[in-house]
């Protein structure tokens, strides 16, 4: 009988990707992506994972997890197996598989897709699970950790330089989709500045009033939120009202760096946790409810299954399929990020072993249909509206008919009034170039769940409930990575500067906080004036750095698969961390030393050099200050990028030394903590 | 109804761990068992305390940002 129902799985999940990948011409129905995506998880889940978990790792429902053997009640509490997977999830969604798959969406659906589905299932859901299953044999100890008591001290330095330069470059990324989200909109503008008052009054309710009652503060704020979502409509068509909340980009990028500044130095129970609990229940609200739309609506895509732009022309980010588009999406396939998190509170919440398929595995399956989510947002709205959000001024100009024509000629025939109408129904003046994904995605999500609830009418309040989901955890992220970023640069500095590694001393922490808000504030802000649109030159930066940590935490995992004398199984972790280093190592060169001067840094900052030097003003840029500071933003994107595919290829380095000694050892070498696996 | 009750109890207990706050009453159980003597936490002192736990950051708490 089961033999039956998986056979029936199989059969279902070929044909509806058979359908996905094979489609030509007419638009393609959702409905077959979801199908395909969702029996291609349980197989992968039923087989693969079940493979690794029993093979591979070894997981013994006998051995005592930290939860018990630490059990306290508080950090390391056995909990049931769908609890944590909540826990697990809630803490793994953020905005990169929302991001990632949109900007994906300019070479069609389908290679997107592809290695959406490719990735999770041999590599993001494999690094999830084995790094939690290693932190859960090691007392639940962080990546950090593992990484120096396995493979040394100086990987572990490595490994946390990488982690700094990430937080920075990932800040600044994500900050940089709400500024493209909220420039010149006072609606949106509106309702996200009510986040903060919102926020500040859930904090002294939840301090002096009713301390711990989370369900009712978070229920008060969601109200809140919801009547500053409505009221913002009126903002935004009252001029008087209007002009308050109606922002140019730098503007927003100076108050979102002193916003970050501030919350982060505020005390948490003030802004940060009443944000944060709006903000998770949002997000998973909000999944859940794009779910349901996406199931019962069942939109057609308009987006062709491969565009034109699969030759690496596309507006909204450059470069060719390999390596390029394996790195635009990074965590809906896979996400070096997951593996802080699996090696952080989840592990300590597990049950049992048994359990880490469901919760590593299987967590980051839900993740990954949150990027098939996404990636359908993407491409039911019209191509033509797609590619006149995502395209920066520079490609397209900055008005309707000049849009119009530009993306027509592309082969993506479209009207200045289909923009128009479009800005319209949501209620924006402009949707042109909002490059970043978050606004592309509000569009989709609008037009989904305007679909089933509320029709046209309600288009405006859907499209900016999309915009205010993602921008209150952006902001929350924000708040919370400047202080991490805050105290990895106090334990930097700290190395010659004692004194500043003591995180109680407010001078400390203001002048910790100012350090970290320049670092990724001056990035986010050359996003922001780059002639060039900032998601164009940093999203590929930011890709490159997550996977980069994606290919850390699976070189370790195979390093202890060699050191538990499990080497023969230890393909599972190989093959993914081969190509990621790959992908990374070819994509940071690339940046850095080709001669295309659309992908490489140092020939692009050449080629405005010699226009310097010329006398000549090249377009985009304005002004020879502008030339300047194109040519200075070059060079550091260029170190970044140099930087990444170094501390990568010095962890493969380690990673190789520690594996050849642990083969030539005679024994198991893996330092597991707690009872000896039997 | 008791699925209900059961899936609601579970679906609140799930939705508090997701902002770091975790079942007071196995707390209580287990402080119960393990440690009769010791003091036991009201359920404001528990909040506080894994209010503070959840935004400390330290070598092994750097909560994830993507």
């Amino acid at each position: 009988m089961r033999a039956i129902l998986w056979l029936a799985i199989v059969v279902i999940g070929t044909v509806s990707l058979g359908v996905v990948a094979l489609h030509r011409g007419e638009t393609l129905n959702a409905a077959w992506l979801v199908v395909a995506a969702v029996c291609i998880y349980f197989i992968a889940y039923r087989f693969y994972a079940l493979f690794i978990a029993e093979k591979a790792l070894g997981v013994n429902p006998a051995r005592p997890t930290p939860a018990y053997v630490r059990n306290d009640g508080l950090d390391y509490v056995p909990t049931n197996r769908y609890v944590v997977y909540g826990h697990h999830f809630a803490a793994i969604a953020g905005a990169g598989p929302l991001v990632g798959p949109v900007l994906a969406a300019q070479m069609g659906y389908l290679p997107g897709t592809l290695w959406i589905l490719a990735g999770v299932v041999f590599a993001g859901a494999v690094q999830d699970m084995t790094v939690l299953f290693m932190s859960t044999r090691r007392d639940a100890r962080s990546l950090g950790d593992i990484i120096r008591s396995e493979m040394g001290p100086t990987a572990g330095t490595v490994a946390g330089i990488g982690v700094l330069l990430i937080c920075v470059i990932i800040l600044a990324v994500l900050a940089l989709v709400v500024v493209n989200a909220l420039a010149h909109s006072p609606w949106g503008t509106f309702a996200v500045a009510c986040t903060i008052p919102i926020a500040l009054l859930m904090g002294v309710y939840n301090r002096y009033f009713r301390p711990g009652r989370i369900g009712e503060m978070s229920i008060i704020g969601f109200v809140l939120l919801i009547a500053a979502l409505v009221f913002g409509r009126t903002v935004a068509e009252t001029p008087a009202l209007a002009s308050w909340f109606t922002f140019s980009g730098p503007t927003l990028a100076l108050l979102i760096i002193a916003y970050g500044f501030c919350a982060s130095v505020l005390p948490v129970w003030l802004l940060l946790a009443p944000r944060d609990y709006l903000s998770t229940f949002l997000k998973v609200g909000t999944i859940v409810l794009l779910a349901v739309g996406i199931i019962i609506v069942r939109p057609d895509l308009q987006m062709p299954a491969v565009t034109r732009f699969i030759d690496g022309t596309g507006p909204a980010w450059a470069g060719s399929v390999f390596p390029f588009l394996f790195i635009t999406i990074a965590c809906g396939a896979v996400s070096g990020w997951h593996s802080l998190i699996a090696s952080g509170t989840t592990p300590k919440l597990i049950e049992n072993e048994r359990d880490i398929r469901f919760i590593g595995y299987g967590g980051m399956l839900m993740e990954s249909f949150v990027a098939i989510m996404a990636m359908i947002g993407a491409t039911v709205i019209h191509p033509g509206v797609y590619f006149a959000m995502n395209s920066s001024g520079a490609l397209i100009g900055t008005d309707v008919a000049q849009a119009a024509q530009v993306i027509s000629n592309w082969g993506f025939t479209v009207t200045p009034t289909e923009l128009t109408q479009m800005a319209h129904d949501v209620g924006e003046t402009s949707i042109l170039s909002r490059t970043g994904g978050a606004p592309t995605l509000a569009v989709g999500m609008a037009t989904i769940l305007s679909g089933f609830l509320g029709g046209k009418a309600l288009m405006g309040i859907w499209y900016h409930f999309a915009i205010l989901f993602e921008a209150l955890f952006i902001l929350t992220t924000v708040d919370a990575g400047t202080r991490v970023l805050r105290f990895m640069l106090q334990d930097l500095v700290g190395h010659a500067l004692p004194a500043f590694r003591e995180t109680r001393s407010w001078t400390n922490n203001l002048v910790g906080s100012a350090l970290a808000c320049v670092l990724w504030g001056y990035i986010l802000y050359q996003g922001v004036i780059d002639p060039f649109g900032g998601i164009w030159t940093l999203w590929p930066l930011f890709g490159t750095s997550n996977q980069m940590l994606a290919a850390i935490a699976l070189i370790a995992c195979t390093v202890i698969l060699f050191k538990m004398k499990r080497g023969a199984y230890a393909w599972v972790t190989i093959v993914p961390t081969a190509w990621l280093v790959i992908c990374t190592v070819t994509a940071g060169l690339e940046k850095v030393f080709s001669a295309d001067t659309k992908i490489g840094f140092l020939s692009h900052a050449r080629q405005f050099g010699d226009a310097i030097a010329a006398g000549k003003v090249l377009a985009p840029a304005k002004s020879m200050a502008d030339m300047s500071r194109v040519v200075f933003n070059d060079y550091i994107d260029a170190t970044l990028a140099a930087l990444f595919v170094a501390v990568v290829l010095t962890m493969v380095v380690y990673g190789y030394i520690s594996i050849r000694r642990a083969q030539s050892a005679p024994g198991i070498t893996a330092r597991e903590i707690g009872a000896v696996p039997a | 109804m008791d699925f209900l009750r059961s899936a609601y109890k579970w679906a609140a207990q799930a939705a508090r761990l997701m902002v770091g706050v975790p079942d007071y009453e196995t707390y209580v159980e287990h402080r119960r068992a393990e440690h009769p003597d010791e003091p036991l936490m009201t359920y404001e002192q528990f909040y506080q305390n894994r209010l503070k736990a959840r935004y400390t950051i330290d070598k092994d708490h750097l909560r994830g940002c993507c």
